[in-house]
């Protein structure tokens, strides 16, 4: 057989046939579930007397909507409260498992699945939403679906997908300090674009990506969608089966070693193709955020905002102009120093335990800037227990930062904690795009670190500073 | 899921890049549990002023664009997130076919699968398209999707590329659960197999 990469082999080995124009109906592994993308889909199957196939590959939580504050109060706002009382009702009408708003296992869904064992290597997982693509860092094979496809997996456990093309992000060498998986993840996007990955399936490799934990893995692979991929990947390796041993609904015994021994076969051959191939050097990339209102416009914190006049074309000058005004920013003036209203720590890109670690260490024995709110969204019920355990809530609280309960949060504008029209965020989500964060929000993307050093000096900081 | 077959329509012309999912419907609309309504808030930032009034200026705001059926855009329309609420907000406002150099792929999927067609064109034939669609009364295009052309007001005969199985659905008006459960035998011969070969894979039960 010819080599193969390990999307090809995942892929394979889960097309149940394929149809004459070369679509392949793919068998799904896993089903992620939440409030928002799921109530249409419920409807569908309801209005044509179809069934769900198998609730027992099935996960439903609620992230999107819900407050982050007093879980045991009502939750106020009327259709965020329709859309979960909704999903409640049809999990139950469906059979599908459901980890509640007070279950210490809910979360952002992306969070969860890998969190409890729920998304393995090798497998195809699925969820109506675009950053499924986090839980490629197993070496699983990931993507984002519409509520239409939502309903076809819920009725048939397969989705009908042509084959991606394969693209390979090698990151050779060693990062330097500050410089964290979010860092590498934003470069890469700045250097292809968030069209550069349109069609692929990105393959992370390279020394800089094995040495990193799987937080950081989850981070690079979430927003391979940012890049404009349609999955990320990260083949399976020691690391990944040590992550995933023990975990609540992976394998256990020797149904594990088994579990392994096939995991370790999913690594791309020697000499397999890969329709594009980029490489970055580890040493070139620093501490980096970004400056407009797409996820590409991404500079070092010790550079300048660009200047549009030097862009030739005219659509693109325009649009960096435009990106300019609703940032509040001037061309050409440093970034770093840039004072901030609001920090937002959290997000299935960076809500982990390794990510509020991270920004502890910076918070420890500071204090927040005057003026500005601080907020620490941990990613699930379980993290948020694991960072008391570890007595992170304390330096964050000693440091004026708020601790909330787990949730998508300021990730978007949908849940009570937004950003006013003009305020000024350090986020460490995914997307900075116009009113993402709130109507008129101004959203910089960031590493926890970064978001921390902002906090603490109220302006957007070099964090190697404070190192 | 209503027929595509040929579709002969005001076409509005948004001269813009990356267009994406939050602009097409910002995501404080995606509250709803339905699939319809959404049609007023598509384009919500554009199309409205602070003060809730219309903005003049945006096409779509304009005579005849108000009853536009296609919009021609500039590179990767709908990137973003995959909410299929906005190929529901354009399918509410009256969407039924959309035209740029590029696409998202989720977007371009959400709109096969709601009966709207989006025609990937050379950047070039885009700008030609607009310019068509600034005619105003005139500004009509005709999308022959059996004939994989469109028709331009001039009568010149533009030709796209279609996925022949998505094309077969969209001519059809066929919904795709009802022809992946025809393959429902393979399915059950390939969970079988499977369950035998990796037994390890764990199911998802709760206590
Ligand atoms: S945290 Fe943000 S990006 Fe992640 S699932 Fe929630 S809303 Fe989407």
């Amino acid at each position: 057989m010819a080599p193969r990469t390990l999307f090809d082999k995942i892929w394979d080995s889960h097309v149940v046939e394929t149809l004459p124009d070369s679509t392949a109906i793919l068998y799904i592994d896993r089903h992620l579930v939440h409030e928002v993308t799921s109530p249409q889909a419920f409807e569908g199957l309801r209005l044509s007397g179809r069934r769900l196939r198998h609730p027992d590959a099935t996960i439903a939580v609620v992230d999107h909507n819900v407050p982050t504050s007093d879980r045991t109060l009502p939750i106020e706002e009327a259709d965020s409260r329709n859309q979960i009382e909704t999903l409640e009702r049809n999990v139950r009408e469906f059979g599908v498992p459901y980890f509640p708003l007070l279950s210490a296992r809910q979360g952002i869904v992306h969070v969860v699945g890998p969190e409890q064992g729920i998304s393995l290597p090798g497998m195809t997982i699925v969820c109506g939403d675009s950053h499924t693509s986090t839980h490629g860092a197993l070496g699983a094979l990931a993507f984002g679906i519409g509520t239409s496809e939502v309903e076809h997996v819920m009725a048939t456990q397969t989705i009908l997908q042509k084959p991606a093309k394969n693209m390979k992000v090698v990151v050779e060498g060693q990062v330097g300090p500050g410089v964290t998986a979010k860092d590498i993840m934003l470069a890469i996007i700045g250097h292809i674009g968030t069209a550069g990955g349109t069609g692929h399936v990105i393959e992370f490799a390279g020394s800089a990506i094995r040495e990193l934990d799987m937080a950081g893995r989850m981070t690079l692979c979430n927003m391979s969608i940012e890049a404009g991929a349609r999955a990320g990947l990260v083949a399976p390796d020691e690391t990944t089966f040590e992550y995933v041993r023990g975990r609540p609904f992976a394998p256990k015994g020797e149904a594990f070693d088994e579990a392994v021994a096939y995991w370790k076969t999913l690594a791309s051959d020697e000499g397999a193709h890969y329709d594009r191939v980029v490489e970055l050097r580890a040493e070139d990339i620093t501490p980096v955020l970004t400056w407009g209102t797409s996820p590409e416009t991404v500079i070092p914190v010790t550079g300048n905002v660009p200047d549009p006049a030097a862009e030739p074309d005219p659509s693109r000058r325009r649009q960096m102009q435009r990106m300019l005004d609703y940032m509040g920013l001037e061309a050409g003036q440093k970034i770093a120093g840039t004072p901030v209203d609001v920090v937002f720590i959290g997000s299935c890109t960076n809500s982990r335990i390794e990510d509020l670690r991270a920004a502890a260490s910076i918070a420890a024995g500071r204090r927040v800037a005057p003026g500005v709110r601080a907020m620490i969204v941990p990613g699930s019920g379980i993290v948020k227990a694991q960072a008391e355990e570890e007595g992170l809530d304390k330096v964050f609280l000693e440091a004026g930062f708020e601790w909330r309960e787990a949730g998508c949060s300021m990730c978007l504008g949908m849940n009570p904690d937004r950003l006013t029209p003009g305020q000024r965020c350090a986020s460490t989500s995914n997307r900075n795009f116009e009113g993402r964060q709130g109507p008129g929000g101004r959203t910089h993307l960031l590493s926890p670190a970064m978001a921390a050093a902002a906090a603490v000096t109220g302006t957007l900081t070099d964090v190697r500073e404070l190192i | 899921m209503d027929k595509f077959t040929v579709l002969t329509a005001i076409a509005a012309a948004l001269p813009e890049e990356n267009i994406d999912t939050d602009k097409i419907i910002p995501a404080r609309f995606l509250k709803t549990t339905k699939r319809s309504g959404l049609g007023v808030h598509a384009f919500d930032g554009m199309r409205y002023r602070p003060d809730g009034s219309e903005n003049p200026d945006f096409v779509l705001n304009q005579e005849p664009y108000r009853k536009a059926e296609i919009l021609i855009t500039y590179d990767n329309l709908g990137c973003g997130s995959s909410r299929e609420h906005a190929p529901w907000a354009l399918l509410d406002f009256g969407i039924r076919c959309v035209i740029a150099p590029s696409f998202a792929d989720i977007f371009n999927n959400n709109c096969f699968k709601n009966g709207i067609l989006p025609i990937a064109l050379p950047r070039e034939v885009c700008t030609q398209l607009m310019d068509d669609a600034r005619q105003g009364a005139n500004s009509r295009l005709t999308v022959d999707l059996a004939r994989q052309v469109i028709i331009r007001p001039d009568g010149k005969e533009v030709p796209f590329d279609v996925d022949p199985l998505r094309k077969q659905l969209l001519l059809e008006g066929l919904d795709d659960i009802g022809q992946t459960l025809q393959h429902e035998k393979a399915i059950t011969t390939f969970e079988e197999r499977r369950a035998q070969a990796q037994p390890w894979i764990p199911h998802i039960v709760l206590d």
